[in-house]
């Protein structure tokens, strides 16, 4: 693949292949429409795939390509003659927009629950010129394409241009491209198709994640330090608004809701160093915001588990679910006409730019103290309140102490996470190891209680309606059986998990941490 | 996949013309196509502008030293390789009759080329030797340029009496008139009397014409060069009849 910047001139002229070969003349140009496709997060880039749709006259395919280019699946979604094909889907969609089949299973476990959404769309131009030898044989065809894309921005890509050899003749297509190669405006192309669209575009593949992606240093001042992660946070939530109002996919709200939670920890845990005003104004709207969001969440965790608490069953059957698994889609798709219509609100809008504005005046405040020095400090407090709070844990003690225990874990960890940057990566991993196996430990206890009482107030509920016969509601109870079954054993699992914790070890690394970035 | 054989006792009937014609045709119904160049002289090389050499020759192939994969080259034709010819190829028959069960030598060699094509065409020597048989034994159609002599349909005779000696696999018969010269007498009345009644001829039958001819300045098949002339013409007739004849199903991409 080479790029060319100053060829084919306006007449269309290729560069001169030299002495040995000579152009034949060219093709009839072909005009092909392409969609890239991936999911918000890019997790077919970061798992080296490409995803393309390219429709002809006649009929549109989508490809899945490797690292090098070579197919892995392909489907036809779409033919001149309706019937020919399955449909081509409206995207964004999901993946079941694809009709089943290889392309469907390959995508699978890298897109999960993600929907498909165009990251670029492009017109190619292609003409192909065979190269001859001294007999006038073909010996490879030389596709220039240049193309002009539209999505994310409209750009003009240099041409681009791929040899491909006639079988038995690669060692002279070699020898063309390195003549070719050594013709003016022409190099080797280093970029894919996509990735030239995109940086034409001016838009840089896998520029999106809901990690905070921000570089502190430790002795800048933590209020700035504050502002820029709080301000990454607000990237992040109002990146996933539009996915989340369009119900996209459930990940959307997912990332939305953590950059919140993440907001709401860092203005209560290290709020102190930003002015009182902006504190006092802003955590009362982000804790709105965090309840607007719960209801749909809640559901769509429901709903995600769904299969596997129906598989679980061994008295009832699946089809008993039904009238529940009605019950929570109409809830759900209630509470999501609430949220959206709370993030088109004017609450909303203002909460985000007032928010943001506030961030850009605060950010140049008080010198002191540094970024590792807060961080340390409140690290080091969170710390040991988990610490203090699980060793007053015992068996007899009440569920709340768990929950309340949870949330010190989580505060903790977003602190780990804020100032992540601060920190090498490897002791970082290292130091929220057993702290993650304590805070699973915890979720599954928290999570089987929240929804142990909800599939209880669910069934209270299709009851008083006579919306569901009495089959579904011994199988909602078989449900919530096994939810407790599985908090029991989480409540088991818990003075080991948090033993590993609070190992001396454990506890050393974390004291290392925080002592290498303020010392 | 289906072997079609162009294959005559005789020298300059046409076999070249109509293996180059018909393979090509068969490419452009979407059908993957090999042509074998087995003749020595390459006139099948020529017309494709491909280099009769194949990397250590006839005995390297026979012998499988070298894949025939390797030697394949691809023509200006979408779907159509050519397997060029060599000039070792002349000592086909002594390398034949080195190797083991040497009658059923070809046909071993073009079975791992089954799934990358759906017919391979042999352009085949004019000779009768251990190479002919092989290839009689490789084929499943065999297509048989004749002239309209009495000669020539002696030949046809023979040549199917030797088949039909064959234990096993016996490849069909499609023969046709080539080279009709309309200005002959003999020609029209052997070519007009002689198919009636025999399952083993063609209806159609191609015209000796200059443009056939033209192949060799052009270098192309006459197909390919003049679609609309009567000669590609009564090429696609008689691909038609030989894809029937020869049980070869739709390509690929017709469905």
């Amino acid at each position: 693949m080479l790029n060319g910047n100053d060829w084919p001139g306006p007449d269309g002229a290729l560069p001169v292949p030299g002495p040995a070969f000579a152009w034949a003349p060219a093709s009839r140009p072909r005009t092909l429409r392409r969609v890239w496709l991936d999911t918000f997060d890019w997790r077919l880039y970061r798992a080296g795939l490409t995803l393309e749709q390219v429709s002809s006259r006649a009929r549109t395919d989508i490809t899945l390509t490797g690292r090098d280019g070579t197919a892995i699946a392909a489907e036809q979604v779409g033919a001149r003659q309706p019937g020919q094909a399955a449909a081509k889907p409206n995207w964004p969609a999901r993946l079941e927009a694809l009709p089943p089949g290889p392309l469907r299973e390959h995508l699978g476990p890298v897109v999960g629950v993600r929907a498909l959404a165009p990251v670029a769309k492009a017109v190619s131009v292609i003409r192909e010129h065979p190269a001859l030898n001294s007999d006038d044989k073909t010996v490879a065809r030389v596709a220039v394409e240049r193309m002009s894309v539209s999505y994310p921005s409209a750009a003009t890509p240099p041409a681009r241009l791929t040899v491909t050899a006639l079988r038995g003749y690669q060692p002279q297509a070699l020898r063309l491209i390195d003549a070719l190669s050594a013709a003016p405006g022409v190099a080797g192309a280093t970029q894919s198709a996509l990735e030239a669209a995109l940086a034409a575009a001016g838009r840089r593949p896998g520029d999106y994640s809901s990690k905070i992606d921000v570089e502190l240093a430790p002795e800048m001042p933590a209020t700035a330090a504050l502002a820029a992660v709080l301000t990454a946070l607000l990237d992040t939530l109002e990146a996933n608004v539009e996915g989340t109002v369009r119900d996209l996919d459930v990940e959307f709200l997912h990332d939305l809701r953590i950059a919140v939670r993440r907001t709401r920890s860092a203005l209560k845990l290290a709020g102190s160093v930003l002015p009182a005003s902006l504190t006092g104004t802003y955590r009362p709207e982000f804790k709105w915001l965090g309840d607007l969001t719960t209801p749909t969440r809640d559901l769509d965790v429901y709903l995600l588990e769904f299969p596997a608490m129906a598989a679980s069953l061994v008295a009832a059957t699946p089809a008993d679910l039904e009238p529940f698994h009605n019950q929570l889609a109409r809830k759900r798709a209630a509470a999501q006409r609430q949220l959206a219509r709370g993030l088109r609100s004017t609450r909303f809008s203002r909460l985000s730019t007032g928010w943001r504005d506030a961030l850009a005046r605060a950010a140049p405040g008080r010198r002191r103290p540094t970024a590792a020095r807060l961080a340390a400090t409140k690290i080091t407090h969170a710390h040991q309140r988990v610490l203090s709070e699980g060793a007053a844990i015992a068996a007899a003690s009440p569920p709340e102490s768990l929950h309340d225990l949870r949330k010190r874990c989580k505060e903790l960890r977003y602190l780990l996470e804020i100032f992540g940057s601060l920190y090498d990566p490897g002791e970082q991993w290292r130091a929220v190891r057993e702290l993650k196996g304590l805070q699973d430990c915890l979720g599954e206890f928290q999570d089987t209680q929240v929804q142990h009482d909800k599939i209880r107030a669910y069934a209270a509920e299709l009851m008083a309606e006579r919306a569901a016969p009495a089959s579904t509601l011994l199988a909602m109870g078989e449900i919530a059986a096994g939810l407790m079954v599985r908090q029991q054993q989480a409540r088991n699992e818990f003075s080991g998990r948090f033993r590993d914790f609070a190992s001396p070890l454990s506890q050393s690394r974390i004291r290392a941490l925080t002592a290498t970035a303020a010392p | 996949m289906k072997v079609f054989a162009s294959y005559n006792i005789k020298g300059g009937v046409g076999k070249t013309a109509t293996a180059v014609n018909l393979a090509y045709l068969a490419a452009r119904d979407g059908y993957r196509v090999l042509l074998w160049d087995l003749d020595p002289q390459a006139a099948a090389s020529y017309l494709f502008r491909i280099r009769p050499r194949v990397k250590g020759g006839g005995k390297a192939l026979i012998e499988g030293t070298r894949s025939i994969d390797g030697a394949i080259k691809g023509t200006d034709f979408g779907n159509l390789d050519l397997l060029p010819a060599d000039f070792t190829y002349r000592n086909l028959d002594l390398i034949l009759d080195s190797a083991k069960k040497p009658t059923r030598k070809l046909r071993t060699l073009l079975t791992p080329l089954r799934a990358e094509y759906d017919v391979i065409f042999l352009d085949c020597p004019p000779s009768i030797s251990l190479l002919s048989e092989s290839v009689l034994h490789a084929a499943d159609l065999l297509l048989v340029p004749l002239i309209p002599t009495t000669l020539s349909v002696r030949t046809l005779d023979q040549l199917t009496d030797f088949i039909s000696g064959f234990d096993g696999h016996q490849p069909r018969v499609l023969a046709f008139f080539s080279m009709i010269d309309r200005r002959k007498s003999l020609h029209l009345e052997i070519s007009e009397q002689l198919p009636t009644g025999r399952s083993d001829f063609a209806a159609t039958a191609i015209p000796a014409l200059s443009i056939i001819e033209r192949m060799s300045t052009q270098r192309a098949p006459v197909a390919a060069f003049a679609p609309r002339s009567v000669a590609a013409r009564c090429y696609a007739a008689l691909w038609t009849e030989a894809r029937a004849r020869g049980g070869l199903p739709a390509p690929p991409s017709a469905s």
